[in-house]
């Protein structure tokens, strides 16, 4: 166990709360696609990672600010959002044959992005990638900060809209039941086109900050796999403010370890909470 | 009298060519069918930056060994596979280039894993091997294997002296040491020999921090960085690793005090944020490399055809210079024994040394290594690399900075 000071601590502590916030946002549109559409879809990290190539692409050769770039991309993804869904319904496709389909097209677009991109790293700079703000002794990263609000906006109003509105409810009571909530008038099928649309734009958001803030390759696609599945369980399938505090939980946890351990046991420690959870099965589980 | 003339005509000619400055050599053009050598390099994945630098050090030799009459009268022609980075492909490569591409010889590949693994190939087809890039030359247990890296048998035992005795020298050594170290490998052994030298050397170890290769965020291996403050930080890294450490201390506003790094990224002496840092070094497109006509033709030649295609240093560095001398060392021993045959090429090998743009080199080494380790240290000063040490072989006017 290392010597480990209070300012090291508190350090650890905000990189791993923002951290948290990147593994939320890519937790939310397979928790919501898991859990309301009973689809493991694997190829949310490929989209996701697919978005920051085209963020990038388009900010290096096109000169397009990210933010625009975004915009565009997460259009994009919604429209193909709700053509897997129609691939999905049109073959009957079940959770289980999802994830195996989904893994494969992992797969492809693995290869697509090394054809296009080669396997080299790629990095956006962009002149507030290294900027923080200081807080007393502490450095908030300009960028993971935005994309931790991000995180909390965008999983606050999908609770907010399941929980609220006629189309969230009608949602969860197409999880829960869909041909009962079908026989009460509800259009299940259009609205899991919607939700799979709002998945896929959940993973061009995710994609729109990982370009910004890591450095890229056609290979990292598998680098979050492990993590945010971790995430995807613990804060409960189809929760989105479960997923963020998940995400938030790992993150401050593999920060934590980090600086009290050593750096390269933080891997470790998305699977060892997962385990000690769902041993001691807490209620939200 | 027809025989008169046509004697009389090629004195003429050859007095012409020497009066217009063309060497014998190339008034000798190789002809026949070409010697092919084949090679597999990083072009594309995570260490394509190094593997360009060494496929542009390839194609310099070659097209100079072709001027001045080839190898045995015949032309060379340089047959180079990408293997995106990653051993199983250079592995299947090597394969393709000795029974399908039907080379004559071959050159190893960059990088510690790829190397065992065409090594491997190279002992099953009994091909001599030369590679330029082992980190670890105790794992080479071909012996056709032949190493023109410069570090020695064991630079994990003699690089960290290096480092170490060179701050001594500037009067105020570090009293301490943080090791930060990929789980690479041959950048663990480093690691490693450095904590070992520290101990052995009165620096105490604050500590021994270790990241997966991949690793996704640097901000962890920042904020411990900076809590330690040590005088002295050693980052046994690869590539682009180094650049993102220094990027996440600067979002914590950190700068090292001293700082080592193994196998920097091309892109690192541009950084800012690389300011004094300090690697090992074979050759640098500064004195005294580019004393001699090849090693300072070479350096010249490189750092055009590197600005050329974009590298983001384009200046020839180690890396460069030893994929030269390995073609240097691969020319002569053909030369030598007259022959492309392999067995002949390793017994002379073995036996004999070869001048290089790197110094003379022998392999009287444990694995076919050189003797001693003859690797210099560098350092980032005004966004470029500078020799520092040793002494006798620093770039004039420079000297190591040290707070």
């Amino acid at each position: 166990m290392a010597h480990v000071s209070l300012s090291l601590i508190e350090q650890s502590l905000i990189t791993g709360i923002l951290a948290g916030g990147l593994y939320g946002l890519l937790a939310l549109g397979l928790s919501l696609s898991w859990g309301l559409l009973r689809l493991v879809n694997l190829g949310h990290f490929a989209i996701a990672l697919l978005g920051a190539y085209l963020t990038w692409w388009m900010g290096t050769a096109l000169g397009i600010a990210p933010w625009w770039a975004g915009l565009m991309i997460i259009a994009a993804f919604f429209v193909y959002g709700i053509g897997l869904h129609w691939v999905f319904m049109r073959f009957a496709v079940t959770e289980m044959a999802s994830m195996l389909i989904t893994f494969a097209f992992a797969v492809i677009v693995e290869s697509a992005l090394q054809f296009l991109w080669t396997a080299d790293f790629r990095r956006y700079e962009t002149a507030w990638g290294t900027q923080s703000w200081v807080i007393g002794s502490l450095y908030v990263p300009k960028l993971s900060f935005i994309a931790f609000l991000v995180a909390c906006a965008l999983a606050a109003a999908t609770w907010a809209w399941l929980r609220y509105t006629y189309v969230g409810r009608a949602l969860r009571a197409c999880a829960e039941d869909a041909p009962i909530a079908t026989a009460y008038g509800i259009n299940h099928r259009a609205l899991s086109f919607l939700l799979s649309g709002l998945c896929a734009a959940y993973a061009g958001v995710a994609g729109v900050f990982i370009a910004l803030i890591a450095t890229l390759a056609p290979s990292q696609i598998w680098a979050w796999v492990g993590v945010v599945f971790a995430v995807v369980i613990i804060g409960r399938l189809g929760n989105p403010l479960g997923a963020l505090m998940g995400g938030v939980l790992i993150g401050v946890c593999e920060a934590l370890t980090m600086a009290a351990v050593n750096p390269s046991w933080a891997p470790l420690v998305s699977f060892s909470v997962l385990i000690a959870l769902l041993l001691f099965r807490p209620r939200w589980i | 009298m027809a025989l008169g003339k046509r004697l009389l005509r090629c004195n003429l000619l050859l007095s012409l060519a020497l009066a217009l400055g063309i060497s014998p050599a190339l008034a000798q053009a190789p002809s026949g069918q070409p010697i092919r050598i084949g090679q597999t390099l990083s072009l594309t994945g995570p260490f394509a930056q190094t593997g360009l630098a060494h496929q542009i050090a390839s194609q310099i030799f070659v097209e100079r060994l072709n001027r001045n009459g080839g190898l045995l009268g015949r032309p060379v022609e340089y047959v180079v596979l990408d293997d995106q980075s990653k051993p199983d492909i250079s592995r299947t490569l090597y394969e393709r280039l000795i029974t399908a591409d039907h080379v004559d010889l071959i050159q190893g590949p960059y990088g510690t894993a790829a190397i065992l693994a065409a090594m491997s190939v190279a002992q099953r087809y009994h091909k001599v091997f030369i590679e330029n890039t082992l980190g670890q030359p105790a794992l080479a247990k071909y012996e056709w294997h032949f190493s023109a890296t410069i570090g020695g048998p064991d630079s994990t035992a003699t690089l960290p002296v290096k480092v170490l005795d060179a701050y001594a020298s500037t009067g105020h050594p570090p009293k301490n040491v943080l090791i930060v170290s990929s789980k690479f490998p041959s950048a663990e052994d480093m690691a490693h020999g450095m904590e070992r030298a520290a101990k052995a050397h009165g620096v105490e170890v604050l500590g021994y921090l270790e990241y997966d290769v991949g690793n996704r965020d640097f901000s962890g291996v920042a904020a411990r960085v900076k809590d330690a403050n040590a005088d002295f930080v050693f980052v046994a890294c690869l590539g682009v690793e180094g650049d993102q450490l220094l990027e996440a201390e600067k979002r914590i506003d950190y700068s090292p005090k001293r700082h080592f790094y193994l196998y920097p990224s091309g892109s690192m002496a541009g950084d800012s944020l690389a300011d004094r840092a300090v690697s090992y070094s074979g050759f640098e497109d500064v004195e005294p490399y580019i004393s001699t006509e090849e090693g300072g033709a070479f350096a010249k030649e490189f750092d055009a055809r590197a600005q050329k295609a974009g590298l983001p240093y384009p200046h020839v560095d180690s890396q460069a210079g030893n994929e030269y001398a390995g073609w240097q060392i691969l020319a002569a021993a053909v030369k030598a024994t007259n022959s492309l045959d392999d067995k002949k090429i390793a017994e002379w090998l073995d036996k004999n040394s070869v001048e290089t743009i790197e110094g003379k080199r022998d392999f009287s080494g444990r694995s076919h290594t050189s003797a001693v380790d003859m690797q210099q240290l560098k350092q980032v000063q005004n966004g470029k690399w500078v020799t520092i040490w040793p002494l006798d072989r620093r770039t004039p006017g420079a000297q190591l900075i040290a707070p």
